[in-house]
């Protein structure tokens, strides 16, 4: 699909649509700008309305600083991703299915930063997950997408769940659903006794979906979504939602050692980690995967810290980082859709011949490198400053900021020189740029990002200072200026960019030996998660071989032990419980029907013929029956006597088609440790069985229920037969459901009777 | 099964058992009986019909597709619980019309769209037996 000279200012007819659809980010961008004057006066807006409210689920959404900050950068990502992909899509067969499925993820996405209800949050967090599964895997006829779309799955999955847990512990530990009320019980929560718990559960849910270590192998594999998609769940959304779920928690949780200790640790690690491996690669789009990895570990860095200026610092960074991040996923995805390549090895040269694109790249790099005059110099001096103000490990989180910067710097260099600078390769000379709706994306938000740098102190008192607010009970100001004056930051900044530098120089030899690191690694997560994958699948594999064995034997062993188990366990301890077991009492015809029950059961057990054992159960389910009507059940002996009537004549129907019978008893000299078994499976059950019902005889009824039915079924159902008012009125909603799962049978047992399609006969 | 006798009996033998469950069927609210009881009464009888004279002519008999019968026995029964809605009452409340001497009510709907249900999974799993 390579673009030549001509057509580069024309936009190709298929792509109009993708345009129009980016009214709708557009629009809703614009709805928040209307907020924007009241929020940044400190006004909160919210609204409720009722959903499930016997669940505490309503839809209750709140716009404040943070969540307009989020509500931006998601809206004007999707705005300019929308424009790019118009042309990057153009063409693809399922143009239409992409768009639908990223604005529900920008939509979902909006879901998670406005709920103000955390199981409302949990329904769009989950959203994201699935529409996430449904992006990275869009390209669904590569196996490594398919592959790499259900790790994601399964990793953000798996973190929702422990989300969900969280949730209800927090539940259940007598808080709110409601972020606003939590945050004024913060005391009572971190000084409950289930606060670690519930710590636990809210950070695997915001690690796993911002991939942080041990969780962060997903992120990178998440490549296999199309440039668009990368850039917007790494830039604006998907990623971020941990950071996001971080911040609100901040003034519920935050603050306690386990909190500031965990983050510290684990954002420390991821941001090194993912900042070592960035250098690793040659694929451009894997580079970038990497240093999200290390901007959202910093992120969570700074989240541990509990003063304003380390908070700032998160929100000053997050900010940064969506810009050129975005702005830069955009300019590969150009730079691939033009050149058919992402391979730092095939490319060079390209200034001459994407000089837009180059320019926003250049734009991005400064800004991620941390260059004076640009946003990402702010970024960086308030992150230096934020991490010596941190309360846990002051000295450890600056340590990794200052070589994570360095790496960051030096990555920023390769993406900036490799492609663009050098001798332009051969098979390079018929490219040219991109159309304009793939170019206005990446200058946009690059120019941005030298716009908020030169203007710093405007970002902060319009955007940043009512995030930090939102989530932080301290008013102290913080005020962004281009020159804080010579301090200690700013040697630090001169370090990273010095260092950053020293690095680049030597980045053949360290590429070198991050590969050889990465190889002689003991263990690695994506090693763990693959091997406890497949171990999984053979687990499943070997129960399922023991348990679906086919042979209907099996099958009836298995329920009757683990009913003897279960129920057993449970009921034994209190057979002792029991007065006395009951003298069987009733009328001489109950007693004679009693005996013909035992003598038809009898019939069971020992026929030789199956159509003797069905007439013998057939027997007992008539004996049965006409009990119920004896004791004045006549509802139930009626329905009793027809089931078992139909169940004859069905099982004879198939006994019919059966292969010509044989004894099923055999010889006794034959006999086997199966006999035995069954029949110690067989008479356990029927004592277990036997001891809870004399057990339920012997318990004094209440009456209470029958009382009310009696006095309501005429008054109320105009029926004089209890048990039909029942059925039909007072518990419709029942018997619907029951209907519902006759029929769902009656259509699985025509499935399974008929033969495949082409043999059977046409109804 | 090719037996004079019971053909024979079968066809006197069906119209009786038929008006029978209607009769179940009605008496039910008051006197045991009810929807699913008369479901039953007339899938047996449907059932000696296919015993003798075979699922074509069971088929022709009915004349709907069970599989149609018991799907519309689910939505009359689902439906049947709609009208309180508008009378600003829960789903399935029973929604009654009362004379002095006779009230008829939506729970009546309710319960023949449970007989058809009931009646529509028992014939497909007769005739789908019959056939194979």
């Amino acid at each position: 699909m390579r673009i030549t000279p001509p057509d580069t200012e024309a936009v190709p007819d298929c792509c109009r649509k993708g345009l129009y659809s980016c009214l709708l980010p557009s629009g809703l961008f614009a709805l928040l700008c209307l907020a924007w004057p009241g929020v940044v006066n400190g006004d909160v807006f919210t609204v409720q309305w009722a959903w499930v409210p016997s669940l505490d689920l309503n839809l209750a959404f709140r716009l404040d600083g943070l969540s307009l900050l989020f509500g931006l950068i998601i809206t004007m990502t999707g705005f300019f991703v929308t424009i790019y992909a118009s042309s990057y899509m153009a063409g693809h067969p399922q143009n239409g299915r992409f768009f639908v499925f990223l604005h529900a993820f920008m939509i979902a996405m909006l879901g998670i930063v406005f709920a103000d209800n955390l199981l409302l949050m949990f329904i769009c967090w989950e959203a994201t997950t699935i529409l996430s599964f449904l992006l990275i895997g869009f390209d669904h006829e590569k196996s490594d997408a398919r592959e790499n779309a259900r790790q994601a799955l399964l990793v953000t999955g798996a973190g929702g769940l422990f989300l969900l847990m969280g949730i209800l512990l927090l539940k259940s530990a007598g808080f709110s659903m409601t972020l606003s009320a939590l945050s004024e019980s913060a005391d009572g929560i971190q000084n409950h006794a289930l606060y670690p718990a519930v710590f636990i559960c809210f950070m695997v849910g915001a690690m796993t979906k911002s991939g942080q270590v041990p969780f962060h192998f997903w992120l990178p594999n998440a490549m296999s979504a199309p440039t668009p998609i990368s850039a917007f769940l790494h830039a604006a959304t998907m990623v971020k939602a941990g950071i996001y779920l971080l911040m609100r928690l901040h003034p519920v949780m935050g603050g306690t050692p386990l909190w500031m200790s965990t983050l510290v640790l684990v954002g420390g690690a991821t941001a090194l980690w993912g900042a070592i491996q960035a250098l690793g690669p040659c694929d451009l789009k894997r580079i970038l995967a990497y240093t999200t990895l290390m901007a959202l570990g910093v992120l969570t860095l700074f989240l541990g810290g509990q003063t304003v200026l380390s908070l700032t610092a998160a929100t000053t960074f997050l900010m940064v980082h969506a810009l050129y991040k975005a702005a830069l996923f955009l300019a590969v995805g150009s730079i691939d859709h033009q050149t058919g390549t992402r391979d730092l090895n095939d490319l060079g040269g390209l200034v001459t011949r994407m000089p837009l694109t180059a320019l926003a790249v250049a734009g991005a790099t400064l800004s991620m490198a941390g260059f004076p005059l640009f946003f990402g110099f702010i970024g960086k001096e308030i992150m230096y400053a934020g991490a010596l103000a941190e309360d846990m490990f002051p000295l450890f989180a600056a340590g990794i900021t200052l070589s994570a910067n360095a790496l960051m710097t030096a990555v920023a260099a390769i993406i900036l020189i490799t492609p663009f600078a050098g001798v332009l390769p051969a098979h390079l000379k018929n490219t040219w740029e991109t159309p304009w709706t793939m170019r206005i994306g990446p200058a946009f938000m690059g120019l941005l990002g030298v716009v908020f740098g030169i203007m710093p102190e405007w970002v902060s008192e319009n955007l940043i200072q009512p995030a930090v607010f939102a989530f932080h009970p301290d008013r102290e100001e913080i005020r962004l200026f281009l020159f804080h004056g010579i301090n200690l930051p700013l040697v630090l900044s001169i370090i990273t960019l010095t260092s950053g530098a020293v690095i680049y120089r030597q980045k053949i030899r360290l590429r070198r030996g991050i590969r050889f690191l990465i190889d002689h690694l003991w263990v690695t997560t994506p090693e763990l998660y693959q091997s406890g994958l497949t171990r999984f699948l053979t687990t499943a594999a070997t129960v399922t071989r023991i348990l679906q064995n086919g042979s209907l034997t099996t099958y009836m062993s298995v329920i009757v032990f683990t009913l003897v188990l279960l129920t057993g366990s449970v009921w034994l301890p209190h057979v002792a419980d029991i007065a006395s077991i009951p003298a069987v009492t009733g009328p001489y015809i109950a007693m004679g029907l009693f005996v013909f029950v035992l003598g038809a059961a009898a019939v069971v057990v020992t026929a030789r013929h199956r159509l003797a054992a069905i007439g013998g159960l057939g027997g007992v389910g008539g004996g049965v029956a006409l009990i119920f009507l004896v004791f004045g059940a006549p509802d139930i002996a009626l329905t009793q006597l027809l089931v078992e009537t139909l169940t004859l004549i069905f099982v004879s129907l198939i006994l019919l088609r059966l292969p010509p019978m044989e004894p099923i008893v055999k010889p006794r000299a034959t006999f086997q440790a199966r006999t035995l078994r069954n029949a110690i499976l067989s008479i356990s059950a029927g004592l277990v069985v036997f001891t809870l019902v004399s057990g339920v005889v012997s318990t004094p009824l209440d009456r209470s229920l029958t009382a009310f039915f009696e006095t309501h079924s005429y008054l109320s159902a105009h029926g004089r037969n209890i048990v039909n008012v029942i059925l039909v009125d007072f518990r419709s909603l029942d018997t619907l459901g029951e209907i519902c799962v006759i029929v769902l049978a009656a259509w699985a047992g025509v499935h399974l009777i008929r033969r495949p399609f082409g043999q059977r006969k046409a109804p | 099964m090719k037996s004079v006798i019971l053909k024979t009996a079968t066809r006197l033998m069906i119209g009786l058992m038929l008006v029978f469950a209607v009769y179940v069927f009605l008496r039910g609210h008051h006197e045991p009986g009810g929807g699913f009881s008369a479901a039953l009464l007339a899938g047996t009888a449907f059932s000696l019909l296919a015993i003798t004279n075979g699922a074509d002519h069971v088929r022709k008999a009915i004349r709907i597709r069970p599989s149609v019968m018991a799907l519309s026995g689910l939505a009359l029964a689902a439906g049947a619980g709609l009208p309180a809605l508008f009378f600003g009452k829960p789903f399935l409340t029973g929604i009654w019309w009362q004379t002095e001497t006779f009230a008829a009510g939506t729970p009546l709907l309710f319960d023949s769209g449970v007989f058809l249900a009931v009646l529509g999974a028992i014939l497909s799993i007769l005739l789908a037996l019959e056939e194979n």
